[in-house]
């Protein structure tokens, strides 16, 4: 479904990634795990266009979206949750989701989008009238996945959904992944510093180092690889 | 009592049209953190297309008239709405990506750019024009020699209009609520699929329009007109916009207010040598006591 092929990008003259090359196939959970400035965020924003590629090809079902702006993108049925939740804080719940489904002109399809939102995440429903600033980082992050499910994307990337989340939200956060990847065959690009709970949940697994792709398996073969467990696993 | 009251009603409608200046400055720094110090002019090609179209529309429409002086007035918000488009559409999106202060420079070129393409004597010349009487004007005498006039109290009505109009746009429409996720996070409001471009564009033109209103209304006060009749209401309106807190809406609109009216009060009981300088007097105070303005809050600090 994606296929990117030795991606380079920088910031200014600053090089972050040094030809990634990467695929995600249709229905599974691909995760790409590295340590703090690996250029994770820095893939993801690519693909979703917020950062334009040096060089290098990125085929969404077999074109290349290198380069087109990131309205386009979501258009094609790609949707970013990006790294810090970035929702709206001024904005009330049910707005913040409602802007999720911008380019979704048909109400109806909105109502029933909503609504799956809110079976996903009965929190939500319950705080749709408030302003989005005053939910707790969890309520948050669910408000950012569940805003990103309102464009009803083929793919989705997450941008680190644990971070700053205690460990029993981040277990319901995970879980909710799984359960979105399992029963809509949502096709899932999951970026993580934590590395084990990722491997867990995702069937194909890459290690970035520095802007490069130092390892790729089959995340089962993954978490056991030695070389990962020492440096990402904790021993 | 009677003269306070009356200087209160002028300091209200100058104030009234200083607030729809205002407007525009608050929504294009909410959006794009800039001032665009082009707006004032804006303001002045607002009269001037009131002064150009005005015998046109008088071949269809009775002159002076409520009618022919609203469709003066749209005509005029309309043209302005397309010029402040293009305006940001050659000037400052090339800028999209360079440091804030090569868009500011860049702002204040346009704006010389405008004023004194429009001195030329091909295009406005630098004579003041006499506008034309646009509406009908009474003069409504009450109480004890209270007297408010006509065109007073179209500047009321429709500066009342058009901010319920603003409002609804902001808050009820969609375009509306890509402009305010736009202000809060523009990395964020794209990756919803909102083309941040058109919603600048919409921003601009939204603004232009109320500067042109604005322009039309004092026009229709003040007769006087010429190419440089921006640079203080532009001004003034762009203190009036700190003052409320720059990017806060309702600010703007009360800043305004605030300074029309102080400034009609001063220039009425203290001395009008002055009248100019109390907006930036204003302004001073402001940047001292709260750099925020009266309504703004404290800039959340984006990574
Ligand atoms: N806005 C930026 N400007 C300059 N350099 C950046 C910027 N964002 C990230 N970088 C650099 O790019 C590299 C990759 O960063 P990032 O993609 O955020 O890593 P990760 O998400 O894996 O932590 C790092 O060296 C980081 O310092
Ligand atoms: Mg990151």
């Amino acid at each position: 479904m994606l296929e990117i092929k030795n991606l380079f990008v920088g910031y200014g003259a600053i090089p972050a990634l040094h030809g990634v090359s990467l695929s995600v196939k249709a229905g599974s959970i691909v995760t790409l795990i590295g340590a703090n400035g690996a250029g994770k965020t820095t893939t993801l924003k690519t693909i979703s266009g917020l950062l334009k590629p040096k060089s290098g090809e990125i085929l969404y079902d077999g074109k290349n979206i290198a380069g087109l702006p990131p309205h386009q993108i979501v258009a094609r049925g790609i949707s970013h949750v990006p790294e810090g939740r970035m929702i709206f804080a001024n904005l009330t719940v049910l707005e913040n989701l409602q802007l999720g489904a911008y380019l979704q002109r048909d109400k109806q399809i909105v109502r029933r989008e909503l609504d799956h939102v809110f079976s996903l995440f009965p929190r939500l429903r319950e705080r749709q009238k408030q302003v989005a600033g005053t939910l707790s980082g969890g309520e948050q992050q669910m408000l950012a996945i569940g805003r990103a499910l309102m464009s009803r994307p083929k793919l989705l990337l997450l941008d680190e959904p644990s971070l700053g989340l205690a460990p029993l939200l981040v277990k319901t956060i995970f879980e909710k992944i799984v359960e979105i990847n399992r029963d809509q065959g949502l096709t899932i690009l999951l970026v993580e510093q934590n590395a084990n709970l990722a491997l867990e949940i995702s069937h194909f697994g890459y290690v970035l180092e520095t802007g490069k792709i130092i390892l790729q398996d089959d995340s089962a073969a993954l978490s056991q690889n030695p070389q990962v467990k020492s440096a990402y696993l904790g021993g | 009592m009677t003269e306070f009251l009356q200087q209160l009603i002028n300091g209200l409608a100058l104030g009234s049209i200083l607030a729809l200046i205002a407007l525009g400055y608050t929504m294009v720094y909410g959006i794009l953190r800039f001032i665009n110090f082009a707006h004032g002019d804006i303001f002045m090609l607002g009269a001037f297309a009131g002064f150009y179209l005005a015998p046109k529309v008088a071949m269809f429409l009775p002159m002076p008239s409520i009618g022919g002086g609203l469709a003066v007035m749209g005509i005029s918000m309309a043209i302005c709405a397309v010029v402040g488009i293009l305006i940001e559409k050659l000037a400052y999106r090339p800028l999209r990506r360079s440091p804030k202060l090569t868009v500011l420079i860049t702002a204040i070129g346009v704006s010389l750019l405008i004023e004194y393409t429009c001195q030329n004597d091909h295009v406005f010349g630098a004579a003041p024009k006499s506008f034309p009487t646009i509406f009908p004007e009474y003069h409504i005498t009450q109480l004890s020699g209270l007297s408010l006039n006509s065109n007073q109290i179209i500047v009321f009505a429709v500066t009342l209009i058009l901010l319920l109009a603003l409002r609804f746009i902001v808050l009820k429409t969609k375009i509306g609520m890509a402009m305010r996720a736009l202000s809060f996070n523009p990395e964020a409001a794209a990756l919803m699929g909102i083309n941040t471009d058109i919603v600048i564009s919409f921003t601009f033109g939204l603004g232009s329009a109320l500067a042109a209103a604005a322009g039309i209304l004092f026009a229709v006060n003040y007769p006087s007109i010429d190419p440089l009749m921006g640079v203080l209401p532009g001004l003034k309106a762009f203190v009036a916009a700190v003052l409320g807190g720059i990017g806060n809406l309702p600010g703007a609109a009360l800043g305004g207010v605030i300074i029309g009216v102080t400034e009609t009060l001063v220039a009425g009981y203290i001395s009008s040598t002055y009248r100019d300088a109390i907006a930036f007097g204003i302004l001073i105070i402001i940047l001292l006591v709260k750099p925020s303005g009266l309504l703004g809050k404290k800039e959340i600090e984006k990574v």
